[in-house]
């Protein structure tokens, strides 16, 4: 990606992904009855395939509940997946003679949205923080020398938030906190889960800096997950855009931000608020609500609130590694995958939709 | 003399980050005890707590006259009847010498069994609060089999078949208080479960032991000792309630409730007298009660 050094931990070399994630899958089941019978499942994360590529910041965007935390908790073996593969700079993780959980875990942490929620309550910020070293075995005083560290260069001085409770904290506070804690174990990718959504503007700001400051000094990998549209084009190289649990379009920031190729993306970026008064908007981009998860519609999940709706929709499901243009078969976790994966009919030629590209 | 006033200056600031400094040591129970510190009505209560349990721990030392001592020629005297203080009872013992000695009894089962079953409950609401699942849903519902029971009913039912004596009323008392500090624990507990700190211990590879006692009972720990300072009252009027009905301890040992028992056929003779153990146990149930009100305001921890 850029002229850096490598880091000693880079096992896979600049080209390898940092990590591939193929399939993934999680259903929730919904239980019920007298017998506590599973009568339904919520398809939360459905066949969800992507890669991070080494150095990049891959933003995630979505409305709520279209499965982006669920996304986070999987990669991050905070819920098991049912269904797919996760491969981690090369290595297999979760299975025999792949790379062990632990060993994922020192390399990929997470920040959280809630700020309230994030922090034990009881934890001064120093023991927050250091407390990760310590359960990976570091002594006490070389831990604390770490969390003292880490609150310099996420700009809190140590001498005076070191001993502070969470409900000492403001809320931009409380976040740096959050990304010290993240970085404690010395990780390479940071999956930030609307790290910066609960902030007011001037605080988001601030924080978004301070990342992309820390993405620089620590050679950090980010996914970024967000659905402020704005924020996520000035931090993300490329955009993964979910819709109920699956992926609909992949590809390079600008690309996708200037010429979106799925209706979803189009409508979601249309709906981006600017504070020019003259571009106010006065009909919604997009109507209704998602449909259920429970039980999604046939073919297209994007369909029946699709102006381009036609019967292929219904009985084909697009997918996402469909070959544009007649190229070879590139997967949505293929390591070059610079290109734009769409997943719809529109875009795929030969698919029967008769706004396909011919 | 600019010079002068920097020096100070520094000085001042250096004090203000020391006293900062040493203020962020504390820890937790330091914050607690600087927020009592204020709250005189609460200080007021403990420092009665402290003399009912010194003057029934020195009740030997206290007492005027032996609390078994009878004598039928003085018997329910009114108040300050020559040396008896308080009266004498329907044998003629010494009233002040006998709540005394019966402050023993009554502390002890307002304060073990509530300790008891915080123990006891407090980890078996731990465990059904983070396992959850069947394991917690196994605890929680045979819990709720004895929360079925109003608690009274309960007490007679165990100490009925138990037998009376201090130690089956101790157990009887226990297995009352068990439940609803179990409820509290779990409450408690799987609501910290739930919360993002706890998934960030998870992900950075904590084990499940580490969690518990790193994020869960720190956590867990005070709303239950709040609540289960709200339950010595109730321990004590339980243990006199079934001392009154005769399942508590056996006479002649002095206990508040067995003495309001005894006396209340005299109550028309002589009721200042006969009132006395149910001051007695007044005075106590309000000092704990209000004392952990304010334990509680104390404690109330701002996330």
């Amino acid at each position: 990606m850029n002229a850096q050094p490598q880091r000693p931990d880079d096992r896979g070399g600049r080209a390898q992904p940092m990590l591939i994630a193929k399939g993934l899958q999680r259903y929730f089941p919904i239980r019920g009855g007298i017998l506590n019978r599973k009568v339904a499942q919520v398809k939360a994360v459905d066949g969800v395939s992507f890669s991070v590529l080494k150095g990049e910041t891959l933003g995630v965007v979505g409305e709520s509940g279209c499965g982006k935390s669920t996304l986070a908790r999987l990669l991050m073996h905070l819920l098991t997946r049912d269904a797919g593969e996760l491969i981690f700079d090369g290595d297999p993780v979760g299975v025999p003679n792949g790379l062990p959980l632990r060993e994922m875990r020192r390399n990929m942490q997470m920040v959280f949205q809630d700020s309230y929620s994030s922090l034990n309550p009881r934890m001064p910020a120093e023991e927050s923080i250091a407390y990760a070293p310590r359960v990976h075995g570091m002594a006490r005083a070389q831990a604390k020398d770490t969390a003292w560290d880490l609150l310099r260069r996420v700009g809190l001085q140590p001498e005076h938030f070191a001993g502070r409770y969470p409900h000492e904290l403001s809320g931009g506070q409380k976040q740096r906190v959050n990304i010290a804690r993240a970085l404690a174990l010395g990780p390479r990718m940071l999956i930030l889960d609307e790290a910066v959504s609960a902030l007011d503007k001037s605080v988001e700001a601030q924080v978004l800096n301070l990342l992309c400051q820390l993405k620089r000094d620590f050679d950090l990998t980010y996914m970024f997950i967000s659905h402020d549209l704005h924020v996520v084009q000035y931090i993300a190289d490329r955009v993964l855009v979910m819709y109920l649990g699956q992926v609909v379009e992949l590809g390079p920031v600008e690309e996708i931000y200037r010429a979106p190729r799925h209706p979803y993306t189009a409508a979601l970026l249309a709906c981006r608020l600017t504070v020019d008064p003259a571009d106010r908007i006065d009909d919604p981009p997009l109507v209704g609500d998602p449909p259920n998860p429970v039980n999604p519609p046939s073919g297209c999940r994007f369909r029946p609130r699709c102006p381009h709706a036609e019967a292929v929709c219904e009985a084909k499901t697009p997918m996402l590694n469909e070959p544009v243009l007649n190229e070879p078969v590139s997967g949505p976790w293929n390591p070059h995958a610079a290109d734009h994966l769409v997943a719809c009919h529109m875009a795929h030629p030969g698919s029967g939709h008769s706004k396909a590209m011919h | 003399m600019s010079g002068l006033s920097a020096i100070t200056d520094t000085a001042t600031a250096d004090t203000v980050v020391a006293a900062v400094a040493s203020a962020r040591l504390r820890g937790y129970w330091g914050n607690v005890w600087q927020r009592l510190r204020y709250d005189y009505v609460t200080l007021g209560f403990l420092a009665l707590i402290i003399l009912i349990v010194l003057s029934a721990v020195f009740a030997p030392l206290l007492a005027p006259f032996d609390p078994n001592r009878a004598s039928m020629a003085h018997r329910l005297k009114p108040l300050f009847f020559r040396t008896n203080y308080l009266g004498t009872d329907e044998q003629g013992r010494d009233m002040l010498s006998r709540l005394l000695y019966g402050g023993r009894t009554s502390l002890l089962m307002g304060i073990l069994p509530v300790f008891a079953a915080t123990i006891i409950g407090g980890l078996f609401g731990v465990v059904a609060g983070y396992a959850g699942g069947r394991l917690g849903m196994l605890i929680m519902r045979t819990m709720d089999v004895f929360f079925a029971f109003p608690s009274v009913l309960l007490a007679v039912a165990i100490s009925g078949s138990l037998g009376g004596g201090m130690v089956n009323q101790l157990v009887t008392l226990t297995v009352v208080l068990t439940p609803p500090l179990c409820r509290v624990a779990e409450t408690a507990t799987s609501q910290i479960r739930g919360m993002d700190f706890v998934d960030a211990a998870r992900a950075s590879g904590a084990s499940t032991m580490s969690i518990v006692f790193n994020h869960i009972l720190v956590n867990t720990v005070s709303p239950t000792l709040v609540y289960a300072s709200t339950l010595v009252s109730a321990s004590i009027l339980l243990a006199s309630g079934l001392s009154f009905l005769g399942l508590g301890v056996s006479p002649p040992t002095p206990d508040w409730g067995l003495m309001l028992s005894t006396l209340r056929q005299a109550i028309y003779v002589q009721p200042v007298v006969c009132a006395m153990p149910g001051v007695a146990i007044l005075v106590t149930s309000i000092a704990f009660n209000l004392f952990s009100d304010g334990l509680r305001q104390a404690m109330d921890v701002k996330a």
